[in-house]
């Protein structure tokens, strides 16, 4: 630890912080551009410079180590007089544009400019003028702003792992760009608009919608893949205008995958908003009562089964499991993939190491996944990791491109892959378990983990990636066949005479057997809910107070920004509704008192953020029946942009779909 | 008293001799390295630091030291030798001809310093423009390693030193020690933050140290007559002999290896044949290349050429490229166009010098035409104050100190057009 003095006040920081993490742990805050947390240090805005005692010149707090006994100054006129020069120089060429930019409000530059901006511009030559550059779907560029932080290179390039911004030119005529111009290949690229400081890059999709200051900002949790990013909806009068990452260090740190960030306009298309009931072969609209009323008809006596879909809330298949029960159903899915899971033991079906935990590992093998599609969030994660040099990957499957190098290595060497490591850790698509040896699959990939060391008190090395923000919670809550049930095969085969639909869209309709009554809940009109007799139309995930747990098995909160449109309901409202139209009324009607039920049940649900538990306590693997197939994996999600209905729904993950999966003409000259 | 030939270090300055090993070693290359090397890497230090020896590239930093701060003692990993032959400053053209006339006193040089610090490689970074001089380099080098000077079992010494051209690509920030190592690396050449320093984390992210190739070339013949010798040139702190390169307005543009401490005036009249007209029809001088404000007559004077008597006078050594201006000078002019080159070569990392070069361009153009006010000379002052100190690298200090120089010394002249200016504009219809 070092003593230094920041403005008399002393402050303890490690051997080795800069100076201004020492500003900031003395609570002075020292105004930056380039600086950011979480990437390399440019040290080239300049906006940062202190006094340092005995330095000859101000220095650039951020990229100058601290030495035990240093007495730095934040506030005196030199460095006032070299942050006042600096601001100067970045206006200068910088457009006056504020009322037409959308940075406008949340500008760094704007808000630095009123502590250090000159009222008058001494500047009399002409601007500055650079091409706007196309840089893909999700970001519009108007590079006349651009202040040359860097941010936006640093991040391609170390956290997003696609190298392919930078800057041409030199002095005045330098540009950031993407040397040939062409769309950025992240599924991270999104954050570069929150990392710049300025309106340089800004948000294609929410170009001229809104400003900050007119959002309503509600706190909430991403569903749309399994790492269950911590979110902000933004709102206005009822309708989401944007999405964006909060902090989570343990979770996203804070980033957001571009699924999560730009699919909302999804949320507004193809919705139901009414119910439904099928009469003379025709969906017919109809009013609750109606469609509550056709349910409580054709229910009772009858064979019932339920599936989940895979991004539902606890809450909504809690209730739903209550109502099977209570009218003695035992036939419950979730696995809408048909993987075959293992739920007897958290850890079966868990991402036990945890994502904060990948920055402990020192060998991974990946089995049939994609984690840069599957989950970018978690594969940044994997690169940050990879990127101190302390960590090689192997991978068993279908090898793609996941922004670090990676050993193609088959089932039986990935044993010796992993062997020497200290923190070994083996990540099991869930994909890799949707297929007839899946069990076997399971109980290799545990055995894989055990033989490495990878299985000890201190260290859990097996994880299962799972796919969407619903799937580990209704694993939690046991949503499966019960004693004697039947899983989702045996239902669609024909084994029960009505199917309650839960946001289940993830399947092919047409496998349901002709003849079964089919109740869909859900809020996209797709094709399960073209075959269903009854339509009760439920919430978004913007749209209701729900708990979700991610795939460390974390349980987090996603909070309701806007109401659900036209007649639709909160989930388990409409299930509670429906529970009371066929005689068995749920012993909860509020949403309190269901979470009070559900925690007791599923004690889970009541560590709230938590993340998995350290350590392995009991090595015993899932029991494989069957044996091994020689079968290749595949890779379960070959579109990032459309794989659920709201992404389906949303205009500009068709645009990214277009962008990114057609194939490109060739050049004349290849 | 002028220096004589036989003080002289550079003895085929001007070429009047081959280049090559034969011609080299009867000038005295090469004799006896082995010895030197034989007693060990403090004694070299040592030597180097008692010579009182300063880098010749501009900022004049201690040799001795500078290599004393590589690891005594290797934790395994290899470290370097950079020399810097990015010899880009306007005016100074003294590292062309060493490399050209004299490559072994360089590659000597190199071995000596590679050997002091416990270098493994020495990498020479030669300005692009330079190919001719490159093309001569890598032959020396050839005979070197033919002769078994480098190499393998260096002259017999037991010391590995493998030597390394390469050729930079034209441009001057490449010449700034950390923008010259990322350039090496194949990046762009932008320099870096310091700490660390290069001695800590240089090329490749290794130990590393960059030395001027007139400082490495001068090493050898310091160890043959001795740091005493060397030491008794110049005043104390600014030891040795220099090669001055003199241009502009003199009856004979010449570079020339004269002693420290040398009296500009006399630097001028006794070899560069005097300024053209006359010494009265001097109007002022640039002493050490481009980026160093210029002296006006009065101070030319009288001012010694070292580095601590040019800094009394608010200018400095820098790469003693002494640029002679007479009194047909369009100063502002002159000024203007160096305010070009820095912004025409600022690299755009960092903000003050990105957005004031070009700043201080404009400013300047209109200067030249007195297409401005009065007040704005101290706009112009002050944006040079804001550039300087303020950058990564000193480029942003070398494009304010022409100008800051300019504003001392001619700033009744600027006026002069300013108000010439607004006397014969005529108003337009509006005002």
């Amino acid at each position: 630890m070092a003593k230094v003095t920041v403005d008399g006040i002393e402050v303890e920081v490690p051997n080795g912080a800069s100076v201004l993490q020492a500003c900031e742990a003395a609570g002075k805050e020292v105004p930056r551009f380039c600086y950011h947390e979480r990437l390399s240090v440019a040290g080239n805005c300049r906006m940062c410079l202190v006094e340092v005692e005995k330095a000859p010149k101000p220095v650039a707090s951020c990229a100058y180590p601290v030495m035990d006994g240093m007495k730095v100054f934040t506030d005196t006129p030199v460095v006032r007089n070299a942050r006042r020069g600096v601001m100067e120089f970045l206006l200068i060429n910088h457009p006056l544009d504020c009322p037409i930019c959308d940075q406008g409000g949340e500008c760094d530059l704007q808000d630095q400019a009123m502590a250090y901006g000159r009222d008058l511009s001494r500047y009399d030559e002409g601007k500055r003028a650079v091409k706007d550059k196309y840089v893909g779907p999700l970001i519009k560029t108007v590079m006349n702003r651009c202040i040359h932080c860097t941010r936006c290179v640093r991040f391609a390039a170390e956290v997003a792992g696609v190298p392919e911004m930078g800057a041409t030119g030199r002095g005045e005529s330098m540009e950031i760009g993407t040397y040939v111009e062409k769309a950025l290949s992240s599924e991270l690229s999104g954050n570069l608009i929150d990392i710049c400081p300025v309106g340089a890059l800004t948000s294609r999709p929410y170009a001229f919608v809104s400003r900050p200051w007119e959002l309503r900002k509600t706190e909430s949790v991403d569903v749309l893949d399994a790492v269950g990013a911590a979110i902000r909806v933004d709102v206005r009068g009822g309708e989401v205008l944007r999405i964006m990452p909060r902090v989570h260090d343990d979770v996203n740190e804070e980033w957001l995958g571009d699924r999560g960030r730009f699919s909302f306009d999804g949320l507004k298309r193809n919705r139901l908003d009414r119910p439904w009931v099928r009469r003379d072969g025709k969906l017919q609209p109809a009013s609750w009562a109606e469609a509550l009323g056709a349910i409580a008809r054709a229910l009772p006596g009858k064979r019932l089964g339920a599936i989940a879909g895979d991004t539902m809330d606890a809450e909504s298949m809690f209730a739903l499991k209550g109502l099977m029960a209570a009218l003695g159903s035992q036939n419950l899915d979730c696995r809408q993939d048909g993987a075959k899971l293992d739920a007897s033991r958290p850890d079966y079906y868990l991402f036990n190491t945890g994502i904060a935990g990948i920055e402990q590992a020192d060998a991974i093998v990946i089995i049939g996944s994609n984690p840069r599609v599957e989950a970018p969030v978690l594969n940044a994660r994997i690169r940050k990791r990879w990127m101190t040099g302390a960590l090689r990957v192997g991978v068993v499957g279908p090898v793609a491109d996941l922004t670090y190098p990676t050993q193609a290595v088959a089932m039986g060497e990935a044993g010796a892959f992993l062997d020497g490591a200290k923190n070994p850790m083996v990540i099991l698509g869930r994909g890799a378990l949707a297929r007839e040896d899946g069990a076997a699959v399971l109980a290799a990939a545990w055995d894989l983990a055990k033989q490495a060391g990878g299985l000890r008190e201190d260290w859990h090395g097996f994880n299962l990636l799972h796919q969407f923000g619903g799937q580990v919670a209704a694993l939690d809550l046991g949503f499966l066949p019960g004693e004697g049930g039947l899983d989702m095969a045996g239902m669609l085969a024909g084994g029960v005479d009505a199917l309650w639909l839960l946001g289940a869209d993830g399947f092919d309709a047409s496998r349901i057997a002709p003849g079964t009554f089919v109740i869909y809940q859900g809020h996209h009109g797709e094709a399960a809910a073209a075959r269903a007799d009854v339509i009760l139309p439920g919430a978004t995930y913007t749209e209701k107070d729900g708990t979700y747990v991610n795939t460390e098995g974390r349980v987090q909160r996603g909070r309701m920004a806007v109401t659900p449109p036209g007649e639709a309901r909160e989930d388990w409202k409409i299930i509670r509704a429906a529970s009371q139209m066929l005689g068995v009324t749920l012993p909860y009607d509020s949403l309190e008192a269901l979470r009070a039920e559900m925690a007791a049940a599923h004690p889970v649900f009541a560590r709230l953020d938590q993340g998995p538990l350290p350590g392995c306590t009991d090595d015993a693997g899932p029991v494989a029946t069957g044996a091994l197939g020689m079968a290749p994996f595949q890779l379960p999600i070959q579109n990032y942009w459309q794989v659920d209905p709201i992404t389906r729904a949303s205009p500009t993950m068709a645009e990214c779909a277009a962008t990114y999966l057609q194939p490109k003409p060739l050049l004349a000259a290849e | 008293m002028a220096l004589s030939d036989k003080d002289r270090i550079f003895t085929n300055l001007y070429g009047t001799q081959p280049w090559n090993l034969s011609a080299a070693r009867m000038r005295g290359d090469w004799d006896g390295t082995r010895e030197y090397l034989a007693k060990g890497r403090d004694w070299l230090i040592e030597e180097v630091k008692n010579s009182g020896l300063r880098g010749r590239g501009g900022a004049g930093f201690p040799t001795g030291m500078k290599w004393s701060f590589m690891p005594k003692k290797s934790d395994g990993r290899p470290s370097y030798l950079v020399v810097n032959a990015d010899e880009s400053e306007p005016g100074t053209c003294k590292d062309r001809d060493i490399i050209r006339h004299d490559p072994h006193k360089l590659i000597e040089g190199c071995l000596i310093a590679g050997f002091a610090m416990g270098a493994t490689a020495g990498y020479i970074y030669i300005r692009g423009e330079y190919y001719n001089e490159s093309v001569v380099l890598e032959a020396a080098i050839a005979e070197a390693y033919e002769a078994g000077l480098v190499g393998k079992n260096a002259c017999g010494s037991g010391y590995d030193f493998d030597l390394y051209v390469h050729r930079g690509a034209g441009a001057y920030i490449c010449g700034e020690e950390t923008a010259l190592i990322e350039s090496l690396e194949g990046k762009k050449g932008m320099p870096r933050l310091k700490p660390p320093f290069p001695a800590a984390v240089g090329l490749y992210g290794l130990p590393t140290t960059v030395n001027n190739v007139e400082t490495i070339a001068v090493v050898p013949t310091i160890l043959r007559r001795g740091p005493g010798w060397f030491s008794s040139f110049g005043r104390e702190r600014n030891a040795g002999t220099k090669v001055f390169c003199i241009s502009g307005h003199v009856n004979k543009p010449c570079n020339v290896e004269a002693e420290m401490s040398i009296p500009l005036r006399e630097l001028i009249d006794r070899y560069a044949g005097g300024v053209r007209g006359g010494w009265d029809n001097l109007l002022a001088v640039i002493p050490g290349g481009s980026s160093v404000p210029l002296l006006p007559k009065h101070i030319c004077d009288d001012v010694l050429m070292d580095f601590d008597a040019l800094r009394e006078h608010k200018s400095g050594l820098g790469t003693a490229g002494v640029i002679v201006m007479d009194k047909s000078t369009d100063v502002v002019r002159a000024i203007a166009r160096l305010a070009h080159f820095y912004k025409h070569e600022s690299c755009g990392q960092c903000t003050p010098c990105r957005e004031g070069t070009g700043w201080m361009k404009r400013v300047m153009d209109r200067m030249v035409r007195g297409d401005a006010e009065i007040e704005e000379i101290d706009i112009l002052e002050q944006v040079t104050r804001q550039v300087e100190g303020h950058t990564i690298c000193a480029l942003g200090d070398a494009a304010a100190w022409p100008i800051q120089g300019l504003i001392r010394h001619f700033r009744p002249e600027m006026e002069r057009r300013i108000r010439e200016r607004h006397a014969t504009s005529t108003p337009l219809a509006a005002e």
